[in-house]
């Protein structure tokens, strides 16, 4: 249970990031090389439920397992493990901000665009939260291989968030900035 | 699409222009019936609609509701809506 559980919450890790890059990708408009803008979409959905998947796996098995001493409180309050408790509670706080982020993803067509959106921005908070507690709590944590999978995947991150707030960004910015305020048709 | 064919669409697809941010899904999912303006913003295709008609309200065909839904429940900014003919 241990060792799955610390795999688990690897693979979770790679999938978050996954996930955060092609959302980006997604609201740029664009598509992927061959890919067309509708399977960006649907593949930034599904890589982020499987991300959900692998950290039910990661919680789990570690809820099970008698040498994490996990408890239930701990997925949803923060700070109270008797385990690293500060960095296992940024876990707690990265899975409590992506269940609020999911179920308004899924609920989308309910609660309307704005309360989507609003939540949906609390990915960019939860990331790096999750980041800190794979590295801070993971028992080899601090492992090349972890290491190395972190630094790529936050190097992919900051360049994908700073392309978001580039001026270039949008498929269409060139032409809409070329025109002042676009015209709607 | 003729007139007459514009009489028998099976629905129309209403695209709300206040919400629509041109990301191109749309015309991705019917690109029979929809194209995309220089500013990426979806046009009904040549021909669907006759000179004067509302833009906002695509006809579709009987073999396109399938593909419409899909585009109302994927649009990025929930500006599509199914509407009878
Ligand atoms: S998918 Fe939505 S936002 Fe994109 S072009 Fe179509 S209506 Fe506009």
């Amino acid at each position: 249970m241990w060792a799955f559980g610390r795999a688990s919450g690897f693979a979770s890790m790679l999938l978050l990031s996954a996930s955060v890059l092609l959302g980006i990708l997604t609201r740029s408009g664009r598509p992927l090389v061959q890919l067309p803008r509708v399977s960006v979409s649907l593949l930034h959905r599904n890589v982020s439920l499987m991300a959900v998947v692998f950290l039910i796996f990661h919680v789990g098995a570690l809820l099970l397992d008698s040498y994490a001493q996990l408890h239930v409180t701990d997925v949803f309050v923060p700070f109270l493990g008797s385990y690293r408790p500060f960095w296992q509670g940024l876990g707690t706080v990265a899975l409590d901000l992506l269940a609020a982020v999911v179920v308004t993803g899924l609920l989308r067509h309910r609660i309307g665009q704005r309360t989507f959106k609003l939540v949906h921005w609390l990915s960019y908070a939860m990331w790096p939260v999750a980041i800190a507690h794979s590295v801070g709590n993971g028992t080899d944590g601090t492992s090349a291989p972890v290491v190395a999978a972190v630094v790529v995947v936050s190097v992919a991150v900051v360049a994908a968030v700073a392309w978001r707030l580039s001026a270039g960004f949008l498929e269409t910015a060139r032409l809409r900035q070329l025109h002042g305020q676009w015209r709607r048709p | 699409m003729s007139a007459d064919s514009r009489r028998e669409a099976a629905a129309r697809l209403h695209i709300d222009w206040t919400r629509c941010d041109g990301r191109g899904l749309c015309a991705e999912l019917l690109p029979e019936a929809l194209s995309r303006d220089d500013w990426g913003f979806p046009l009904a295709a040549p021909g669907r609609l006759a000179v004067d008609a509302d833009k906002s309200n695509v006809p579709l065909k009987h073999s396109e509701l399938g593909a419409a839904a899909d585009a109302v429940k994927l649009c990025p900014v929930l500006a599509l809506r199914l509407a009878r003919p």
